[in-house]
């Protein structure tokens, strides 16, 4: 969710300062090689050949409008670098915290940018309402046939027509853990949804005092979406995806069985005061505690796991190992039994306004397994992975970068994009939010679905 | 854009913007005589006049219209936004929490204010004590938010307390607890960071009055035995009223609008939303123009009487 977005985005600076100056110092050496290249007829690369088709758009302006802002946005800006080279032309980079925002009214005011790089397919949707997005250029659903499962062709589709290619990927169903912990408490990682409770059992009943679950749902007016990625995680698990398509489209109500059973599964885990919150308080301080936050006593050793997505690998302190023999490390959050492998998720989709050649040119190199390698070489720090199955596993620094490609491109995952971010917006990010963290502070289930269901826009 | 161009741009319009005075003055300054006069005056009120509408009454009738119509703007819906406001459970605790804020807020700052500016009148540290209440006023209300949320920080029993006032429960032997949680006091919390602020507003304009009380006057009502609480209440309050109305009034009317406070802190959640949040929110989040038209509506209605009572009051004393 874009908000969700942003919060990773400020969050990542302590531990991407760090790997900036990487990406300043290795992403030089090898752009300046490719820019080399350029400079000595740079369209006669062979791999330019599929932007270079579009005509001659030398000197032309690109304007990319987006939510991703520092000190995320030096990768991607660097991963245009091989684009320009090419084309000559160039690529104006407008990040802005408010995006999710200002891009409707741009577009509703009739000032939209050539490219929205948009975070959630329901945000989507209202800027194709907008009646100014354009389709891509044929190149780019060959592209995405080519490179992404149907899923992600699915969420950038609109009304049966496909609009946008999909970008980065985050995976949401990680479980964070201290490898160390787990080995001197003779723990091993669980593979079903059981042996993760009788996991959480034994954490609890140890003696030792420490809480097995550490949580955080605060995040500014967006408090409360942690609380919907648990519970859609459940969704999947307990419901499969089938059911769970229905409930994010609202074939069946809020407050039907099946999502009053996921977010009472959430419970027996948020709200049980014998299972939270580890060196942060009882249940409800889950509410008061920033979801930055939520993590951290894993570190002092005063919890034993949090559930958060890929993206919280920027909220570890400079310093901490992030691998599977490091401080902490992330486990995949286990399905019912062995043989399924439901994956909750997100990412960010290209959305064009603009079908001038060099737009359309820029479109295509963003949908291609160039991009894609071109980006994971620009961020050395990791923080980055995409479903893209043209990129390649070698190109990724980072243990957990690694992890979530592995989860990603496992032929037995059946992906499923975050709910919340398909809702309507009245639902995903307001009374989704809302009632999630009332639910959290002492509201019944029965209650919270009723009144999410109440919210949901009727036309 | 690089730098070099916002600044042409902005040199440009302030060029372009001082030509147009010119011409304007240039062709008025033709026409003279008692005609003249009126065409001069009508022209020099016509920019304003211009921009108000663009600007301002434009803007207000478009969201007036907006008020009646649904989430998507497209079809009207009657006063249907306005019925959701006063029914449902969650709109209603949102009017519970601005009727506590403009209740409380204009006349405990004021009280303050008042209190504070009696007590360091002609006190020899007057103006450090002055200074001291009105710094806040140099604060932002986010700044100020983000100072209080760091006061009210919660951590557990045991654990190494970083906000103020847990601490100090601590240190007392009583057990810290979840200020910004608890619905209603929660929004009680949140009032006392706008008082901090507005106290030294209420103090400074107080002061100013009570200064302007003729000393003669003072010292008639010495004469005639009047000292102490008496002297405040029939000499020191009556002649400071024009100015206690107006601070008043200028606090309720910001305190109506508060956002920035409640958005910092809670962002609307525990219970503690106000119609200036729910407004933002509802428009720019949920995507329900219509409501969140008929909530700015609605803060517009309340507003309007205090301001009708402010200028009725600012055209009685003049």
């Amino acid at each position: 969710m874009g908000v969700r977005k942003h919060k990773s985005a400020a969050a990542v600076a302590g531990l991407a300062t760090a790997g900036l100056l990487l990406t300043a110092c290795g992403g030089s050496s090898s752009s300046s090689s490719a820019a080399g290249g350029a400079a000595s007829g740079g369209s006669a690369n062979p791999a330019c050949a599929p932007y270079t088709a579009f005509g001659d758009i030398k000197g032309k302006q690109i304007s990319v409008y987006t939510g991703i802002v520092a000190p995320e946005d030096t990768a991607q800006i660097n991963s245009y670098k091989f684009f320009e080279n090419c084309t000559g032309a160039k690529v104006n980079y407008e990040g802005n915290k408010d995006f999710e925002a200002q891009v409707l009214v741009r577009a509703k005011a009739g000032n939209p940018p050539n490219i929205a790089i948009v975070p959630q397919p329901g945000l989507l949707k209202q800027l194709v309402a907008t009646g100014k997005a354009v389709e891509p250029p044929a190149q780019v659903g060959t592209n995405v046939d080519k490179f992404w499962a149907k899923d992600w062709k699915k969420y950038g589709t609109v009304d049966g027509k496909f609009y946008s290619a999909p970008l980065g990927a985050n995976i949401k169903s990680l479980v964070w853990y201290s490898p160390q912990m787990f080995k001197d408490a003779g723990l091993a990682v669980p593979t079903t949804l059981d042996e993760l409770k009788s996991l959480t059992d034994k954490i609890a009943n140890d003696g030792k005092g420490v809480k097995p679950w550490c949580a955080g749902i605060g995040s500014g007016e967006a408090t409360g979406w942690p609380v919907t990625d648990w519970m859609e995680d459940f969704m999947l698990r307990l419901s499969g995806p089938d059911t769970y398509d229905k409930w994010v489209s609202h074939a069946i109500p809020f407050n039907a069985p099946e999502p009053t059973a996921a977010l009472d599964a959430v419970g027996q885990y948020l709200k049980n005061p014998a299972y939270v919150n580890g060196g942060l308080g009882d249940v409800k301080s889950i509410a008061s505690t920033t979801f930055q936050d939520g993590g951290q006593p894993i570190l002092q050793g005063q919890c034993y796991m949090h559930r958060q997505a890929s993206f919280y690998a920027a909220n570890w302190p400079e310093g901490t190992k992030v691998a599977p023999d490091g401080d902490v490390f992330a486990f995949y959050l286990p399905a019912k039994d062995a043989t399924t492998k439901p994956v909750l998720g997100a990412g960010e989709f290209i959305l064009a306004f603009s079908n001038a050649p060099e737009v359309q040119a820029f479109q295509t190199y963003l949908s291609s397994d160039t991009w894609a390698n071109e980006k994971a070489k620009a961020t050395p720090g990791g923080g980055w992975v995409s479903a893209n199955k043209g990129l390649q596993r070698s190109n990724l620094t980072s243990p957990i970068d690694q992890l979530s490609y592995d989860i990603l491109q496992d032929p037995k995952a059946v992906f499923r994009f975050d709910g919340s971010d398909q809702m309507p917006a009245a639902v995903g990010s307001n009374a989704f939010w809302k009632q999630a963290t009332a639910w959290i502070t002492g509201q019944s289930t029965k209650d919270t679905v009723d009144k999410i269901e109440a919210a949901w826009p009727k036309s | 854009m690089s730098y070099v161009d916002k600044f042409g741009q902005m040199f440009f319009a302030i060029g372009l913007f001082v030509v147009i005075v010119a011409l304007v003055l240039l062709a008025v300054g033709r026409i003279g005589g008692f005609r003249g006069d009126r065409i001069v005056g009508r022209t020099f009120v016509a920019p304003t006049l211009i921009m108000l509408a663009i600007g301002l009454i434009y803007p207000a009738v478009l969201t007036i219209f907006q008020s009646f119509k649904d989430a998507s703007g497209n079809s009207f819906v009657g006063l249907a936004n306005f019925k959701f406001i006063f029914t449902d459970s969650d709109e209603l605790i949102t009017l519970r929490n601005t009727a506590i804020w403009t209740l409380l807020t204009p006349f405990v700052a004021t009280f303050i204010g008042l209190i504070y500016a009696v007590l360091i009148d002609r006190a020899r540290i007057e103006s450090y004590a002055k200074a001291l209440i009105f710094l806040p006023m140099a604060i932002s209300f986010v700044g100020a938010s983000v100072i209080w949320k760091f006061v009210y920080d919660y951590r557990p029993p045991g654990a190494h307390q970083i906000g103020l006032l847990n601490q100090i429960l601590v240190w007392l032997g009583f057990a810290p607890q979840q200020w910004l949680l608890n619905d209603p006091l929660n929004t009680l919390f949140l009032i006392v960071v706008m008082i901090w602020i507005q106290s030294g507003f209420a103090m400074t304009l107080l002061s100013a009055a009570i200064k302007n009380i003729p000393e003669d006057m003072i010292e008639a009502a010495r004469l005639d035995g009047v000292y102490g609480i008496r002297m405040f209440r029939y000499i020191t309050i009556p002649s400071i009223r024009p100015t206690l109305v107006v601070v008043l009034t200028t606090i309720s009317i910001t305190t109506l609008k508060v956002f920035d406070i409640v958005r910092t802190m809670t962002g609307g959640s525990f219970n503690t939303s106000v119609i200036a949040n729910d407004f933002y929110s509802q428009s720019f989040r949920a995507g329900n123009q219509g409501l969140g038209a008929a909530l700015a509506v609605l803060l517009f209605v309340l507003v309007i009487p205090i301001v009708v009572y402010n200028v009725r009051q600012m055209r009685a004393s003049a």
